[in-house]
């Protein structure tokens, strides 16, 4: 499959049939691992399991297997209760993330995608910051021919999303999409700003944004950890995407961030036209990883 | 466990009492910590491998200088080492003599590429210069009217590229309304492109050769991880990259990536970029990047002096 072509495919060429497992096997798994951005905590927690339980096995296959079931391991488990089925309208999904990831491009695929699936679609361009991001926002949404809502360059970020949410309610919307400015995690008045649009939202109705999905960048290292958990902390994250993976970087941190943070990865990005969205499993992914 | 490399390597040597030359054994205890600081700040694998086995033969038989602990020895060749890889005081542009110049901007999807050109724009104009933008992002949505904006903010000329214009045609216009109007030198905007993407990794060849850029810069995010060195590598490899500029340092990523673009590169480091406004462009300091990538903090400023 295509997650598996671009991640991972060092680790494959490793486990051929004849390899026997020793320290410098041990080492090229481990130097796999960190170059796929997994981060060095993790990888070593990963290794030292692999490579005590390692002396057990005689040939790379099984190592490979076992491998497979340390990474799985680190997904955050199936919920034990299945999620409510009733369904909210409108459904409010609030965009967030560090500047450039992708929060936009992912929003206005999704926007597509709900449209797609035969839900009623409307975007809040929240963004009122960055030079032309409301123009950037308006043609996903013209291309995804769905509605938006938008204020002037400078507005209030909280007054567009309630505008919006309003909006939605009156006009019998599914699902809304809201972008927001990209903003750095370290940034305390610019989180407090994301506190006070979530707050607004949920002023006008009690329990949206019924999903903060947080964008990354596959590209990014270890930095993505603390970004995630500033936003974490700052707006409640309840689901990653994870973007740019059409390029040659694998992503590891968001396996790292997902696990430890007990965050589904929902979506993966894999170019910039609006179909270049897909929905990520982690059974599958894990499964494509190394079958 | 310890943030900071320092704190790490003295807790390393607390045990070591002796002075005179450092051990072989103390170096790899120490060498072990430097290079988990490394991956932890995301210096490529494959770069971080290399420079421990460097700096492991240059510290065989140093002897521990009178004013600093054995983990500060360790730190003060790590830093030597370091500065010497991120190269020598900053570089700012190079621009030429003939009129206009033309600084490009290349590097992936979001790095920063926009909004650099307009702090350029604005760092130019500090200087007396009379820079004109150029937009030839035909592709992401708005990316031309993101260009104009900021050139208003800043009270800079901007060409007026429309996406239906072929490349070719706006940089030769470009170039002959900078002639007419007397600005000297073209800021060069390009789309983001995945380095592994052949389609638009040859357009910008052919826009390099049709604009023969006396800088070529690679805009890169800060937080990269270790894929930096693939990128780098293929941009230089495509259109020999003059330097590069690391944005979003701002934040609180430790910038590895520096040390392996500089590693996979050679290229000067020019520029930092430590924030979303036009202001935000600071020279970039070899000595700051390397104590921010060791995690070292204070005890530079202790072992400079030593
Ligand atoms: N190759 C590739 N490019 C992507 C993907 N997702 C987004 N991009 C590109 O990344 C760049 C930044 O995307 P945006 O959607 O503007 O990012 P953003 O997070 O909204 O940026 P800010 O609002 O400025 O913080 C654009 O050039 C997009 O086309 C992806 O999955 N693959
Ligand atoms: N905090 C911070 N944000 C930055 C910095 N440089 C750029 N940004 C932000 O990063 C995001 C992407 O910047 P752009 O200039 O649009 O990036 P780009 O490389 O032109 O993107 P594409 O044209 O889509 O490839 C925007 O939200 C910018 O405001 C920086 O140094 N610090
Ligand atoms: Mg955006
Ligand atoms: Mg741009």
């Amino acid at each position: 499959s295509r997650t598996r072509d671009i991640l991972f495919t060092d680790i494959d060429d490793l486990f051929s049939k004849k390899r026997v497992i020793d320290d410098t096997l041990l080492e090229e798994i481990e130097e796999s691992l960190i170059m796929a951005d997994l981060g060095v905590d993790l990888c070593l927690k990963v290794m030292e399991n692999v490579s005590r339980k390692s002396k057990k096995l005689s040939t790379a296959n099984e190592l490979k297997d076992l491998l497979k079931a340390e990474i799985q391991a680190l997904f955050p488990g199936e919920p034990s209760a299945p999620e409510p089925t009733a369904v909210v309208k409108p459904r409010v999904i609030m965009v967030v993330g560090v500047n450039g990831t992708g929060k936009t491009t992912t929003l206005g695929k999704l926007a597509m995608k709900f449209t797609n699936e035969g839900q009623k679609v409307l975007i809040a361009a929240a963004d009122t910051f960055r030079a032309a991001a409301i123009e950037q926002v308006s043609e996903w949404a013209r291309r995804a021919n769905v509605g938006i809502v938008k204020h002037r360059d400078g507005a209030d970020p909280a007054a567009v999303a309630f505008d919006g949410v309003e909006a939605a309610i009156a006009r019998g919307i599914d699902v809304l999409l809201i972008d927001t400015a990209g903003r750095l995690h370290t940034q305390k008045n610019l989180m407090e700003e994301l506190k006070k649009i979530k707050r607004t939202i949920a002023k006008r109705l009690p329990g949206a944004p019924h999903e903060v999905l947080m964008v990354l960048d596959a590209t990014t290292g270890q930095n993505a950890i603390s970004q995630a958990k500033l936003f974490n902390e700052a707006v409640g994250v309840t689901a990653l995407a994870l973007t740019k993976l059409d390029g040659t970087a694998k992503g590891g941190i968001a396996v790292s961030i997902s696990g430890t943070m007990e965050i589904p990865l929902k979506y993966i990005g894999l170019g910039e036209g609006i179909n270049d969205l897909q929905e990520f499993n982690s059974q599958l992914f894990i499964n494509a990883l190394f079958d | 466990m310890f943030d900071n490399l320092s704190d790490r390597l003295n807790a390393t040597f607390k045990k070591l009492k002796g002075r005179g030359t450092l051990s072989e054994k103390a170096i790899d205890e120490g060498l072990k910590q430097v290079r988990m600081a490394l991956l932890e700040a995301d210096v490529n694998y494959r770069v971080a491998k290399k420079v421990i086995s460097d700096i492991h033969r240059r510290a065989l038989g140093q002897e521990v200088m009178e004013s600093l602990t054995p983990g500060q020895q360790v730190i003060k060749i790590v830093y030597d080492e370091f500065s010497t890889m991120m190269g020598s005081a900053h570089e700012g542009l190079n621009l030429g003599n003939r009129v206009p110049e033309t600084v490009m901007l290349v590097g992936l999807q979001g790095a920063g590429k926009t909004t650099t050109a307009g702090k350029l724009a604005l760092y130019l104009k500090k200087q007396g210069k009379r820079p004109f933008l150029v937009p030839v992002d035909l592709h992401r949505p708005a990316a031309i009217d993101q260009l104009k904006k900021l050139g208003k903010q800043l009270g800079i000329p901007v060409f007026d590229s429309t996406q239906e214009m072929k490349l070719g045609d706006i940089c030769r216009a470009a170039e002959k309304m900078a002639g007419q109007e007397g600005f000297d030198t073209l800021l060069v905007d390009t789309a983001g492109r995945l380095h592994v993407d052949d389609g638009l990794m040859a357009e910008l060849v052919e826009l390099k050769k049709m604009l023969n850029p006396v800088e070529t810069l690679l805009v890169a995010d800060a937080m990269t991880g270790q894929d930096a060195v693939n990128i780098a590598g293929a941009f230089d490899k495509a259109v020999d990259l003059t330097g590069v500029i690391l944005t979003k340092m701002d934040g609180d990523a430790r910038g590895g990536a520096a040390l392996s673009i500089k590693a996979v590169t050679g290229k000067p480091l020019k520029f930092i970029g430590v924030g979303e406004k036009s202001t935000g462009l600071e020279p970039f300091h070899p000595e700051r990047m390397a104590s921010r990538i060791l995690g070292m903090g204070d005890t530079l400023s202790l072992i400079e002096k030593a």
